[in-house]
């Protein structure tokens, strides 16, 4: 485990070096180093923002130096406490993990919605039928959520899925789209440009700020597609 | 109690101090730009430090006021007028309903921050009144303001206007107030990632000037100039970024990430920028060239800590003054939180205002 700055008003706890080796249990471990951070009410910290590998803790320096933190020392003094929070995350027993949620999420997979399916279809070598079960018939994991608001970053796409970037993003893409990035899948919450292949549409909303919590996904959560038909996309998304 | 956007000029929105709690959804900090400026102008007008105002991008904004307002702005050197009166940045003016205010297009820098007493009125959503401006929420209806928006204002306590009066002759710190310069140094902390790039390169980056591009806006700023070539050209698991995080995209041109950036990124970081210097960041516009300075991560805390405590005194000295106002009853209010400058802190330094004045 590492503790590097940040900047000024930040750290991150590097809890793990690799993420693919071991994606499950990397994740296990960053939710549980973030449930820890949560308990341990360190002064001055603000918030935090978990990611496959890592944890950052955002802080207010000023606080810190209120809560005695001499100045120059500011970095030291948090790293110290952030260090003591998370020292049993490796001890798996102790600590509770709270369940992460199955979260079923329909998806028409229409070639109307999936711009890029044939060109997934032809870069990995099988039909596009094949493409859709081999998508939906697994279950994901939400590594983080960034890029925009409840975007989901998905780990655990079949390998046969994988599909390199667009060269060219689109300036703008859908609401609800799904699309492969490299090894990953994903969702497009928001109109918004993007680069990755898109093979189907979901109607479920996936950020709302009227909400609380804002987005349906949350880091940790797991995630199953299910192929919808155009009828049932417009009876949901309704 | 509205401002009528007669003129929303180039780009207005609706910001506060910025939205913190929901990096893990995806959501960006948003808020002013440079958060220090709309605090000293709020604190002139008699308003909690984080009232909403305007952040006004490259200028050209107009607004009329159906009742008397304070007005106070801080940020780039724009010329601003209050009918033939101009009203420079870091000065308080009060103005009567009909009167309209006038930005005209930013000198030098590119931004500034506008209170009014009040503060605007919209609707709090997740925790702050800032626009977010990448995602539609937030501030007015989730957007930059349009010729004839009408903004609704907070309630107009008199007591502002008689407290204001007191310190309209008081003007915030020069620096403060503008603190956009066409080259300037920006002074940065070692990057999470800098043991990514090699001796030379580092060196490059604090040896060389950068030249703002015109590709730049309220996620970053690019720089055109010399290429921060990596050797290693490896692919790095995303984590967290941050407002001031310079990053290297393959291309080689550092981008420096401001306050409507991505939460999370997986482009090395070579360097931030502190948290004092993101007031010039906020300035820097097309052609302004950059020099970057590397200061201790202490530094940093220090120079916040000074600057904090520089602003303590600021806002002790407008409450002493607007308490020293027989006329009204109650001064501004400072933070409402349980920062040192409260009530409490106020009460305080009552006796030795007494003894001074």
């Amino acid at each position: 485990m590492e503790i590097i700055p940040l900047g000024d008003s930040a750290l991150i706890v590097r809890v793990r070096e690799q993420f693919e080796d071991a994606p499950e249990e990397t994740l296990d471990e960053v939710l549980r180093a973030l449930q820890l951070l949560q308990k341990a009410e360190i002064p001055s910290v603000v918030e935090f923002a978990p990611a496959y590998t890592s944890v950052a803790v955002f802080f207010d320096p000023i606080v810190a130096a209120r809560a005695g933190a001499v100045p120059g020392e500011a970095f030291d003094w948090l790293a110290t406490r952030v260090r003591a929070a998370v020292a049993g995350v490796r001890d798996s027993g102790r600590t509770k993990r709270k369940a992460s949620q199955l979260i079923g999420i329909p998806v028409c997979y229409d070639a109307e919605f999936a711009p890029d399916l044939d060109d997934v279809a032809r870069h990995t070598q099988i039909s596009t039928k094949q493409v859709v079960d081999l998508h939906s018939g697994c279950e994901y994991r939400v590594a983080c959520i960034g890029f925009v608001p409840g975007f989901p970053f998905l780990a655990g796409l079949p390998e046969k899925l994988a599909t390199p970037r667009r060269a060219i993003p689109r300036k703008e893409i859908p609401p609800g789209s799904v699309g492969i990035g490299g090894a990953q899948t994903g969702i497009y919450p928001l109109r918004s440009p993007g680069g990755w292949n898109l093979i189907g549409r979901t109607p479920v909303k996936l950020f709302d700020p009227q909400k609380d919590p804002p987005t349906l996904l949350r880091p940790g959560d797991r995630v199953r597609f299910r192929a919808i038909k155009r009828e049932e996309f417009e009876a949901l998304a309704q | 109690m509205t401002a009528i956007v007669t003129r929303a000029g180039f780009l207005t929105s609706v910001q506060e101090l910025g939205r913190t709690g929901f990096r893990q959804f995806g959501i960006s900090t948003s808020g002013a730009l440079d958060p220090f400026a709309l605090r000293v102008a709020n604190l002139l007008v008699g308003n909690d430090e984080g009232a909403a105002g305007l952040e006004i991008t490259l200028g050209g904004l107009h607004l009329r006021f159906d009742d008397e307002r304070m007005i106070a702005w801080c940020g780039g050197e724009f010329d601003v007028q209050i009918g033939s009166r101009a009203l420079p940045a870091g000065h308080v003016a009060h103005l009567k309903a009909g009167d309209e205010l006038k930005f005209g297009r930013a000198q030098i820098g590119c931004r500034c921050w506008v209170a009014i007493s009040g503060g605007i009125d919209v609707p709090v959503v997740l925790g702050s009144r800032s626009t977010d401006l990448r995602a539609n929420f937030g501030g007015f209806e989730g957007r930059a303001l349009r010729d004839g928006d009408q903004l609704l204002l907070g309630e107009f306590r008199r007591s502002q206007t008689a407290a204001t009066a007191g310190i309209s002759s008081w003007t915030a710190p020069h620096d403060w107030a503008r603190p956009a310069t066409r080259n300037p140094i920006l002074r940065f902390a070692r990057g999470a990632d800098s043991n990514r790039f090699n001796a030379s390169t580092l060196q490059r980056l604090t040896m060389e000037v950068f030249a703002v591009s015109p590709d730049s806006d309220r996620m970053g700023v690019r720089f055109d100039g010399s290429e921060m070539k990596r050797e290693d050209e490896t692919d790095l698991i995303s984590e967290a970024v941050a407002p001031g995080t310079i990053q290297v995209p393959p291309s080689g041109k550092p981008i420096l990430l401001l306050g409507d950036c991505q939460t999370i990124g997986g482009y090395p970081k070579i360097a931030h920028v502190i948290t004092v210097d993101l007031a010039v960041a906020a300035q820097l516009r097309a052609g302004d060239h950059v020099r970057f300075f590397e200061v201790p991560l202490a530094d940093a805390h220090r120079l916040l800590s000074e600057r904090e405590r520089d602003l303590e005194r600021f806002r002790i000295g407008i409450s002493l003054l607007a308490s020293d106002d027989s006329s009204c009853s109650h001064g501004p209010v400072g933070r409402s939180d349980n920062e040192s400058g409260g009530a409490e802190g106020r009460r305080a330094t009552g006796p030795w205002l007494q003894e001074t004045s």
